[in-house]
């Protein structure tokens, strides 16, 4: 059962195994037996025994290691993406600021404040997408940070981690901090 | 008629400035994230579901109602002037559409598709408010075991329906299951896939998915390409005033479109794709001028325009009737309603009147708000095409930073929202389709549960999904849908990928 619409690339030559689709299946099929493992710890109580807890999970489990050997069997064959696709060589530098930016933001958003963080990703995603401009970008996302963390505070009464340069301006404009 | 009274006090609650103010507020939102590259419904009721804390659930929806109904206006809008469709269901608009706009003809592309997005919007809204009484008198006559299977077949068609491999759809889908299945077990009390995170008790929250997907996976996976070419926007060209030739050309594609779009949109498979294509692929054999197709042919816009608002109509039949949500749009609507508390379902007609008639009236106010909106408003949103990518992308990524640690300030959801957009990316580089992860997260508990409630009623015998002449036929159409696809994609889907090339 290969449901494969796998791109017909140079009919004459055997189809070599695409390294990407293979990865891809192999995670497929290695979630599915964490997924596996997991459930088998779920304690079951006997009254629930016909349709406990872990009935759908195993399903589930089953499901994923089925379409993972499929992925796997399709990316042997060849695999699926398109030519266009597969011509395509990532912007590896891109990915890489964005990268950073967000561990940045994971990693500051607690100490530095939501403001601060913010400003990082929005100077290194604007880098990504090749600007060259970091003090504009920069001040653009602080401006936009700013307006999105008292908007959210004013009309959601939500509070997103604030920081010393939040706490600074709500103290000038005399906001009380949440 | 009944419906129509009832529709009648449905105006009567959307009439109200508040109400009005809020469809307003909806229809702009939808129109300015649809324009935008990038952005679209799913993402931003996402982003807006803290806001069902803060306000009654009528003003809410018609909120998320208008924000869906204006994406789709918005939409076509980028599709004709910079020709990178922003969803698969505009793929087809941008075919001819960005040809007109190159051709001088912008003008004439954007008014068609906006009167023929509000000729089949107003037209798909009759269907939902005739059609919805219609499929709640049937769905009262189901059981826990017919829901059941009703929800396989809906699994079954949107993934295996909606992209190109069923494989692959599959298998976004049942990691979608999984991730609705992480957290405590209602029924149990046990705790599953929690890896020990006291986080991850309460179960992954569906705007970490949803954000994860479709900001940071689709900002990784357009800056992963983004240097290799830059899409240029076509000036505003050409009257917006159609000319006689052109309404002459585009009334009855207006029409057919709708034909197409609210019937294959209301069934419990959804997708805009389809009906596009169909609709394009129709249009093409009745044109009079056929040799126009791939160079600007405006019946290319008008028809798959039609029918996309239509469809777009047409998924709301399910989730308010059956709580079957088919788009992840509706999906995410779904877990709206789930957090009033509120069961979408054959009794909410009945229960939520105000609600359900409030919304659909306000579709109707909707439509006529966008046609304002999108044609003689266009030069703003054309404005708004003209955001460098940096700012824009950069400006999504914190917004969606915001919207997901603003519920909970916890790094743990950061944490996942990067994980599940590193995931979203690599969906996006290697062709698995997006949607069945969140209609999976959202419908697979609610599948769990009729399952074991099924299951409990019928002590515990397998074959009562069997047995029952409904639930029997509805699966026995699911495995007519997941393997009667491959013949169907054969037939159409090589089509339109044709017809640019043909010049």
């Amino acid at each position: 059962m290969t449901m494969t619409s796998g791109s017909p690339e140079s009919p004459a030559a055997p189809r070599r195994p695409a390294i990407g689709e293979t990865l891809i299946g192999a995670g497929v099929l290695a979630l599915a037996v964490v997924m596996f493992w997991q459930t088998m710890s779920i304690p079951v109580s006997p009254i629930y025994a016909k349709v406990g807890p872990i009935v759908v999970p195993m399903m589930t489990a089953a499901a994923l290691g089925i379409l993972g050997v499929l992925l796997l069997i399709d990316a042997w064959q060849g695999g699926w993406q398109s030519e266009e696709e597969k011509a395509v060589r990532p912007d590896h530098a891109a990915l890489l600021w964005i990268l950073a930016g967000l561990v940045l933001n994971v990693t500051l958003t607690g100490p530095a404040g939501f403001t601060i963080a913010s400003v990082i990703v929005f100077v290194c995603v604007a880098r990504g997408f090749g600007s060259n401009a970091i003090a504009r970008d920069a001040l653009i996302g602080a401006a936009f940070a700013l307006i999105a963390y008292f908007g959210f505070a004013t009309t959601l009464g939500i509070n997103i981690g604030s920081g010393p340069l939040e706490s600074a301006i709500e103290r000038v404009l005399g906001i009380e901090g949440g | 008629m009944d419906a129509f009274s009832q529709l009648l006090n449905g105006f009567a609650v959307a009439l109200t400035p508040i109400n009005l103010l809020w469809c307003l507020v909806g229809t702009t939102l939808g129109t300015a994230i649809g324009v935008l590259p990038g952005l679209g419904p799913a993402l931003t009721i996402a982003l807006l579901l803290p806001i069902t804390f803060k306000i009654e659930p009528t003003a809410a929806f018609i909120l998320f109602a208008g924000i869906y109904y204006g994406a789709m206006y918005g939409g076509s809008t980028t599709s004709i002037l910079l020709n990178t469709p922003g969803e698969s269901a505009t793929i087809v608009t941008a075919l001819e559409g960005n040809k007109m706009a190159r051709n001088g003809r912008a003008g004439a592309a954007l008014a068609t598709a906006a009167i023929g997005s509000f000729v089949a919007g107003t037209i798909g809204t009759l269907g939902i408010t005739f059609l919805a009484p219609v499929v709640v008198d049937w769905a009262l006559r189901f059981g826990t075991a017919d829901y059941f299977s009703l929800m396989i077949f809906a699994f079954v068609t949107v993934s295996a329906v909606l992209g190109s491999s069923a494989v692959r759809g599959l298998a976004t889908l049942f990691f979608g299951i999984w991730l609705g299945l992480i957290g405590v077990d209602l029924q149990t009390g046990q705790a599953r896939f929690t890896f020990g995170l006291a986080e991850l008790l309460d179960g992954i929250n569906v705007v970490v998915v949803a954000v994860g997907l479709f900001a940071v996976g689709e900002t990784l996976y357009v800056a992963s390409r983004y240097r290799l070419g830059k899409d240029e926007i076509v000036p505003l060209s050409g009257s917006l005033w159609m000319t006689a030739e052109e309404w002459k050309r585009s009334w009855k594609p207006w029409l057919r479109g709708a034909a197409i779009g609210f019937p294959i949109g209301a069934m419990p498979a959804g997708g805009a794709e389809i009906p596009t294509f169909l609709s394009y692929y129709i249009e093409k054999k009745l044109s009079s001028k056929p040799q126009e197709f791939g160079r600007g042919a405006i019946e290319g816009v008008a028809g798959p325009e039609a029918a996309n608002n239509a469809s777009a109509a047409g998924v709301l039949v399910p989730m308010l009737t059956l709580g079957l949500p088919t788009s992840a749009t509706a999906a995410i609507m779904l877990s709206a309603f789930q957090s009033y508390g509120i069961n979408p379902g054959p009794l909410l007609l009945q229960s939520q009147p105000q609600l359900v008639w409030g919304l659909i009236a306000s579709l109707f106010i909707g439509n006529v708000m966008l046609l304002v909106l999108n044609l003689p408003l266009i030069a703003i949103w054309v404005k708004l095409l003209q955001i460098p990518a940096p700012l824009l992308y950069a400006g999504i990524l914190v917004f969606a930073t915001i919207g997901t640690y603003g519920i909970t300030q916890s790094p743990v959801d950061l944490i996942l929202l990067y994980l599940i957009g590193g995931a979203g990316y690599l969906m996006r580089r290697y062709d698995f389709p997006v949607a069945p992860v969140i209609i999976g997260m959202i419908l697979g508990p609610l599948a769990e549960q009729n399952f074991r409630q099924a299951m409990t009623i019928s002590a515990g015998d397998w074959t009562v999904f069997f047995t029952r002449p409904l639930s029997a036929t509805i699966l026995a159409l699911a495995a007519l849908a997941l393997f009667g696809p491959k013949l169907y994609q054969l037939a159409m889907r090589p089509k339109p990928d044709h017809v640019p090339g043909d010049a």
